[in-house]
Formats: C-alpha cells, structure tokens, sequence
C-alpha cells in the first residue's frame, strides 16, 4: 500500500461524507470541507497563475533584460507596459492611489466592449434569428419514429413556440383576448423549456452523487475489503471501521438528544 | 391530522434519506438498461471516427472537479477514442481548476491505451502516448474570451510554452501548427460560461467545427446552437457520456452511473407526483373549510 495514495483516499472519502453530512444538518465536519475547498482552490489558483501565466508570458519576454534596469534593456521591452498595467490594479488597497486602478480597468472593459459586441451580435442574435425561420421538412414532416415523432414539424414549433414567448413579454397591449391566448401558448412554451431544463438538472444532481457513490465504494471500500485492489491495505479497514464508528456515534448521540428533548417536551405539557 | 396533511408537514431529510437507500441499492444490484444513443452524440463519435490518423483533435477541458462527474466520463470516452485511432490531441484547461482534471485524464488515458484492448469488434494494439508528440497540454490562461481570440492567430501569443514549460516551439507535434486552421475539430467539455466564449469568439470568430459536452444543468440551453448549425454535437450530462461510452464500445464510469440514474429518476418522479397531489387536496381541504 503506496501511502500517499492512502493518504490523500482516505482524505477524499472523508471529505466526501462531511459535505454530505450537510444534508442531515450543518456541523464542524461540514465546516472544515467547505473552508477547505475555498482555500485550497484560491491556493492552487494562484499557483497555477504565477507559474502558467506571470512567469512565460511576462518574465520569460524580459528575461534577456537587467531587473536592475526594470527590464528596459530587454529585447522585448514593450512587456513592461501590461505588467505595470497589472501592478496599477493593486492600487485599489490604497484609498490614495485607488483611482490608478481605472485605467488598467478602463483599457481592458474599452477593448472586452469592441471585441464582444460585434460578436456577439453576429453569433448570438443574427444567426440565433436565421435559425428561428428555417424552412419546414415537409419530406419528413411526421418525424421518423416513436422517438423522434416531430423532426419536420420541429422548425414550425421554434418559430410559434418563439412568437409567443416574444408576446407573453410584451406588455405594453393587455393580454386578453387574442394576444392573451397567444401569451398562454408563450407560456406554455416557457414552462415546457424549464420542464427540459429542470429533468437535465435533476440528472445533474445525481450523477454529484453517483460519482462520489463511486470513489466511496471503487477507491476507498475495496482498497480496504478486495484483496484483488492495487491499493489493498489493512490501514484503509483502520480507517474505514474508524469512520463509520464516529458515524455511529454521531448518529446515537443525536436519537438520544432527539428522545431527550421529546422528554422534557411532554413533561412541560 | 390525515396522510396528506402529513405528507405536506414532511421533512425532507426523510427525503434525501429514501433518495440515498434507492440509489446505493441501485448501485449495488448488478443489472444494465439500454441506452438510446442521440444523433447529437452521435454526430460527434462519427465526427472523430472518420478523421484519418494524425489530424488533431483540440479538446478544451473546461470544467473543475465540480462537474467531474458528468464531463471526465466524456474527456476520458473521447480521449481513448482518437488516441485509438492515432488522432493526436492539444487539450487546453480554461477553467482555473481545470489544469489538474486534465492532467489526471491524460495520465489516467495513457496507461488506458498502453494496453491491448477490442473495440466494437477492432483489435487495437497497445502503444505508449507520448507528450509532445501524441498531444500538447497547453494548460491554463485566465480570460478566457481573450485567450480564445488569440488562439486564432497563434497558439504561441497565449501559449509561448506548453502546461510543462517546454517552449511551443520545441514541441515536435507542434511543429506547423499555428491556430485553429490546423485542427479538425475543436470538443468543448464545459461546466461553465466558458461554452458561449467558444461559440461567440471561437467558432463565431474563426469558423471551426464545434461540438460541445455539457453538464446537464446547461444542456437545454445550448440546444438552439445545434438547430442554427453553430455546434455540430451535444453531448448532455452523464447519459451523454453514456451514449460516447456505448457507441464506442468502452463502457466507463457513466455506464455504469445510468443503473443508479433510472431508479433515482423513477423515486423522484413518485415524489414529485405525490407531492403535486398532497398540495391539490390539502389546497381543496382548505378552500372548503374557508366556505
């Protein structure tokens, strides 16, 4: 049994249940894994940022450059520049100096503006419009099967289903009438995208918890119970019986409070 | 107090308690369901099975361990796939977390490949997948809108050196590869806003093929990109990577994931029945007693 592996196991199983363990109802266990997973992802953030980001794209430009000299004998001593755009952003940490921050902040909201709006008008819009009004497969209008019963008539739908979801919003006319029909259909249309968005939610939210189901039962209980596991060890039985003792435990004290508490309930009464 | 005045008073830890017995029960009895394979995922394994040996495959793992159960069952499909077929790969991470899921998927898919294996009734040899000249792992950029615009001119602009430091240049499978002209296809696997930077600044921008894998929560979403030719293939949540899996005959994680899915789906869909009709005659109960 390799004890890094053992480690960082048993770490993983153990955080895995305190998350879960919210479930029943907030506790330290629960506590620790959260502050642990903000902390060790700012950690690992600004590792992977120094190392991925600051040292190629801005200190490996400079190298050939004397720090002494802040780099402008670099052959590439343009560099300098988005660096010290870069340093003008901590200025916000001075009440003084704060205002410096403004103009890193400007140039980079002036050029994410002209470069998204473009595109995204293009992408998001136009072509989202032109996919709105394709024509109908009236060759395979009923669809091709159990399955797949409205592929012709799908086109149709995206533009009804479009229109009336526009005028469900549209709220300078009263929706009575036939505008107020129109909107029910909007509506229903509306209700019919959350309904498929809420199942593909759902499915989400499960397979959050097969997959931890997995690693519970692949990585921990048969490194600890199936001999035919590369990790196989008796400090993973250790710890395996260990953590569902404290489980135990935990569980006990909260039915005897549980029944406590029920007791001076109906002695007061 | 009757049963449905009960069943509205409910705590819902009674709930999640029920949920978890079903799906640990699931889990442990052995039993398999058919998956019906969508032609959204399966335009994609056609997609990356009708490429001849040596195109490259961009495959950008943009998600954290968050959405790992749902997006490495896809990432590790794919991958096994093109590295079967001699497809090479340039993976990028644009997600801050995404570096170390990359790198355990690479790890993980070449001791995978390194082993003689039968694929849909093909006998594939084991070889040994090299860095550098089988993939490149370009790592982590933060700004990811900006980082994919500039891939579009040259990799080199945001990327000078690979996820190891080992300068672009160096890099033997790299050698002519400049930006996106010189990929097949680009698979964006995503837990995050990240997709519509792809499709806006990346395909919008550049015209490539792009297909996408999803968490299940985004999917629905990104289904009108599909309709209007933007994206070639989606593949949603876990049953999407179950559907990879099935099709590429290599059955994983996400497989074996659906037999717990389908009596957790049955047990909530029973919940949500009951729960619609506890409120119907609790609300009913009420309007009488207010007469």
């Amino acid at each position: 049994m390799d004890f890094t592996t053992f480690l960082w196991t048993t770490l993983g199983a153990f955080l895995t249940l305190a998350t879960f363990s919210f479930l029943y109802k907030d506790n330290p266990f629960y506590k620790l894994a959260e502050h642990l997973v903000v902390g060790v992802s700012a950690g690992y953030f600004v590792i992977i940022v120094w190392h991925g980001t600051m040292v190629p794209n801005l200190f490996q430009k400079l190298a050939d450059g004397d720090w002494f000299m802040l780099w402008l004998n670099s052959t590439q001593p343009w560099y300098i520049v988005p660096g010290i755009l870069g340093i003008l952003m901590w200025t916000r940490f001075s009440r003084k100096y704060g205002w410096l921050s403004r103009w890193p902040m400007a140039l980079y909201i002036g050029i994410a503006a002209g470069v998204a709006v473009p595109l995204e008008m293009s992408n998001k819009v136009n072509k989202q419009l032109v996919a709105t009004m394709v024509d109908i497969n009236w060759s395979n209008f009923m669809g091709t099967g159990f399955f797949d019963p409205f592929s012709g008539l799908a086109n149709l739908l995206i533009f009804i289903g479009v229109i009336a979801g526009l005028i469900y919003f549209f709220f300078s006319k009263a929706h009575t009438g036939a505008v107020g029909g129109v909107a029910k259909l909007g509506i229903w249309t509306l209700m019919i995208g959350f309904g498929a968005s809420f199942g593909f939610t759902v499915m989400a939210r499960i397979s959050l918890f097969i997959n931890r189901l997995q690693y519970l039962d692949k990585n921990w209980r048969e490194a600890a119970f199936d001999s035919s596991n590369p990790n196989y060890g008796a400090g993973f039985q250790i710890v395996f019986w260990l953590i569902i003792a404290l489980i135990v435990v935990y569980v006990v004290r909260e039915i005897m409070t549980h029944l406590s508490h029920k007791k001076a309930n109906s002695a007061t009464e | 107090m009757n049963f449905f005045d009960r069943l509205m008073r409910l705590d819902r830890r009674w709930v999640f308690l029920f949920l978890t017995v079903v799906c640990v029960a699931g889990y442990y009895v052995d039993y398999s369901i058919p998956i019906r394979v969508t032609k959204e995922t399966r335009s994609i394994y056609d997609f990356i099975d009708s490429l001849p040996p040596g195109d490259i495959v961009f495959v950008a793992i943009d998600y954290d361990p968050s959405n790992q159960a749902e997006l490495h069952p896809m990432t590790y499909a794919i991958m096994e796939h093109a590295f079967r077929k001699n497809l090479r790969i340039i993976f990028t991470a644009l997600s801050q977390n995404g570096p170390g899921m990359a790198d355990q998927a690479i790890r993980d898919i070449t001791d995978s490949v390194a082993l003689d294996r039968t694929y849909n009734g093909i006998e594939y040899k084991g070889r040994q997948i090299v860095n550098g000249v089988d993939y490149t792992f370009l790592g982590y950029k933060p700004y990811f809108s900006i980082i994919i615009l500039s891939m579009g001119q040259n990799f080199r602009i945001s990327f000078p050196t690979d996820y190891y430091g080992t300068p672009l240049d160096s890099i033997p499978m790299m050698r002519g590869v400049l930006n996106y002209d010189n990929v097949a296809c680009l698979i964006d696997l995503s837990g995050g806003n990240i997709t519509d930077a792809w499709i806006s600044y990346g395909q919008g921008r550049y015209n490539f093929p792009l297909a996408l894998g999803l968490t299940g929560v985004m999917t629905a979403q990104y289904y009108p990109y599909l309709n209007s030719g933007q994206v070639f293939g989606i593949m949603g949540g876990m049953l999407g990577a179950a559907q990879y899996e099935r099709l590429a005959d290599n059955p994983g994680l996400a497989i074996d994931g659906m037999r717990v899915q389908l009596p957790a789906h049955i047990v909530i869909l029973l919940f949500i029945i009951i729960g619609n009709i506890g409120y119907f005659v609790t609300r009913r109960k009420v309007q009488l007693e207010g007469r």
